[in-house]
């Protein structure tokens, strides 16, 4: 049987991919937005792997929950970007600047 | 050792798909290596007993999700050799937190290993689960002890999906279907709203 540690590991890099995924693509946010499902995967694998080597089944429960809030952040998230897009004609989030804030 | 040459095929699967979603240069393919990632991080949810979530990961992951992100990626016209600009100047301080971040994951998980906290063990509470399949057993613990949480999650869809909707629609000028004009509705009076017709037998009627 594999251990923990490897499921662990595994998760890490999976999340450190998902970070280094949002530097390197600072100005493309679809690939960002890639990246923080990416990092969400990361989190559910480290719940699920927790909750079977612990025999504790709500890791998986919560592994769900994730989904669903990974699902609607990806809709929602896809929707600024298309009614952005319609206004400015790009998506380049480095001059997201209009509101001075 | 079949479980231990599956898992390490999953995990070297996953972790290179997951570096060419972020390294590629065509958006389209980044979804693509996503879609290979969530199936890769289903097969390891599997190896470890997890059905449920595995299955649930295939369907919501790359049925909707990878899917939403291949029409957004396709339906706008964008030019990705632009957005690729910052990439290269990026790229040592990303390397560089990356780096530091995992170093101190993996400091975490090696403290872990050797026992220097304790972290939660299996109790009396969480004997293994035996007789029941994986998705037997998670129904009955989410609609006894977390029904409150999953209708909240419920909740979350449906604002999502509301907030989705009421962002990407579309009003174009001079079409009003969809929306309410209040003002319009109390102006109207009996007069403009009917007409009195008296059909003759045998012809139409002209309205």
């Amino acid at each position: 049987m594999i251990g923990i540690e490897h499921y662990i590991v595994v998760s890490a890099i999976l999340f450190v991919l998902g970070v280094l995924g949002i530097f390197l693509n600072r100005k493309n946010i679809i690939v960002i937005l890639m990246a923080i499902e990416l990092i969400l995967l990361a989190v559910n694998i480290n719940m699920v792997a927790f909750s079977a080597f612990l025999n504790d089944l709500t890791g998986q429960i919560f592994a769900m929950f994730i989904l669903a809030v990974a699902a609607s952040e990806a809709a929602i998230g896809l929707a600024i970007l298309v009614i952005y897009f319609r206004g400015r004609g790009t998506i380049a989030v480095d001059d997201v600047n209009r509101m001075k804030g | 050792m079949i479980q231990t040459i599956a898992f390490y095929l999953f995990a070297v699967l996953v972790i290179a798909s997951a570096v060419m979603v972020i390294m590629s240069r065509n958006p389209v393919h980044s979804v693509l290596w996503l879609i290979l990632a969530f199936f890769n991080a289903a097969g390891l949810m599997v190896l470890v007993g997890a059905e449920f979530i595995a299955m649930l990961l295939v369907i919501v992951y790359v049925g909707a999700v990878a899917v939403l992100f291949l029409f957004v990626v396709m339906m706008l016209d964008i030019d990705f050799a632009e957005l690729r600009a910052g990439f290269i100047k990026n790229f040592p301080l990303g390397i560089a937190i990356a780096l530091i971040l995992l170093a101190e994951l993996v400091l975490g998980i090696g403290a872990y290993r050797a026992g220097a906290i304790a972290l939660g063990t299996p109790d009396g509470m969480a004997a293994p689960i035996v007789g029941v399949s994986n998705t037997e057993a998670l129904g009955a613990l989410l609609y006894s002890d977390y029904i409150f949480l999953f209708e909240a999650t419920g909740l979350v869809l449906l604002v999502a999906m509301i907030g989705a909707i009421v962002l990407t629609h579309r009003k174009s000028a001079g079409d009003h279907r969809g929306q309410q004009d209040i003002a319009k509705q109390n102006r109207r009076n009996p007069n403009e709203a009917t007409v009195m017709k008296r059909p003759t037998v045998g012809e139409g009627v002209e309205l």
